[in-house]
């Protein structure tokens, strides 16, 4: 059984990794620092919101997508909430990705939408595992009894 | 000076405290005379708990039985900027009402067919995101300051991209403060502190 200490080097470790990977960006620690005693699971809570809203959105824009007359302007719309949203919680690379996704829109070019989609799926996923993993190492450490080390 | 009885902080480890408690140490803040009334808020103080975060959250609290505290109406399509909006303004002490789209806050500051109600609710600040579907936040501005009851109330828009052209239009039609999402604690900060300098102005 890892120590507190343990755990929470583990944390800042793994914390760091994700900002130097690009996974996330000072926005979600903009999440973090609105997290108090009103609402110590905030950070927890418009994360999964982000997860149900993504999902609903990948449905949605692989539908659209599929059409026989492909409405490129519903699909933009689509793209357009998804980048507001991954940007918001700060998930960068979902939100890069997005960005790529509407010049192709923009474009109507078919093909380059469903490649984005493929890849704004896929970096979704991504950042959805890590940000899973981090918080269960966050529930480690508070069950462990330590507190969470405050990233600045 | 608060209106309302100043937020008791407390200095002790004890934990499940009520704020009316005995024991411990309370320090009153400011009191203002008359009958009156309290309010109960229990914090839960972990040994690791934060000082300043029990006492920002404290404060937050107070807020809510105040009436000099700015009500916010915030306008936003998307689930998690609502989310996150009402979560930075409540931070910085305001009031929030959330509405997912023109219509429904123009229901709600009671404009309905442009026609004002008696039935609206009033509020200091609207804040909104430009891109909504039905009614844009340049409509929903536009509407506002339409209206001769709720023009004087600040509007702010607020938009993931930065175009010159939209940014003029918006504050030629009158908005108050244009910016970018995603909004920061130090944007909303800023924001409130404007907030009451607009309100010491008007007196």
């Amino acid at each position: 059984m890892a120590s507190v200490t343990q755990l929470q080097r583990q944390f800042i470790e793994y914390t760091t990794s994700l900002y130097n990977e690009g996974y996330l960006d000072d926005q979600f620690t903009q999440l973090q620092k609105l997290q108090d005693e009103s609402n110590p699971d905030f950070v927890v809570e418009v994360v999964s919101l982000f997860f149900e809203d993504s999902e609903k959105l990948l449905n949605n824009l692989a539908t659209a997508l599929q059409q026989k007359v492909v409405d490129y302007k519903q699909v933009d719309s689509h793209v357009h909430q998804f980048k507001g949203s991954s940007s918001s919680i700060g998930a960068q690379r979902v939100t890069n990705m997005c960005v790529h996704f509407r010049n192709f829109c923009e474009e109507k070019n078919l093909e380059g939408c469903l490649q984005c989609l493929q890849q704004a799926k896929h970096e979704y996923i991504l950042v959805r595992n890590k940000l899973e993993a981090l918080f269960r190492l966050e529930q480690q450490i508070l069950q462990a009894g330590g507190s969470i080390p405050m990233m600045e | 000076m608060d209106r309302v009885i100043g937020i008791f902080i407390w200095v002790t480890s004890y934990r499940h405290r009520s704020l009316l408690g005995v024991g411990g140490v309370a320090q009153v803040r400011g009191c203002n005379g008359g009958v009156g009334g309290g309010f109960r808020e229990s914090v839960e103080y972990r040994e690791r708990s934060n000082q300043k975060k029990i006492t920002k959250y404290l404060t937050s609290m107070a807020c809510n039985y105040e009436e000099d505290v700015p009500h916010v109406l915030a306008v936003d399509d998307n689930l998690i900027d609502r989310k996150l909006v009402e979560k930075l303004l409540k931070s910085s002490s305001c009031r929030v009402t959330t509405a997912e789209n023109g219509m429904r806050a123009l229901e709600y500051l009671g404009l309905k067919d442009n026609h004002q109600q008696n039935n609206g609710s009033k509020v200091n600040m609207i804040i909104t995101d430009y891109c909504m579907p039905g009614m844009t936040g340049y409509e929903l501005l536009q509407k506002i300051k339409e209206s001769s009851v709720l023009k004087e109330v600040p509007v702010i828009i607020m938009s993931s991209e930065n175009i010159p052209t939209r940014i003029n239009e918006c504050l030629e039609m009158g908005a108050h403060m244009f910016m970018l999402k995603p909004l920061k604690l130090s944007d909303v900060k800023k924001l409130r502190h404007q907030l009451t300098n607009v309100e010491v102005e008007k007196r």
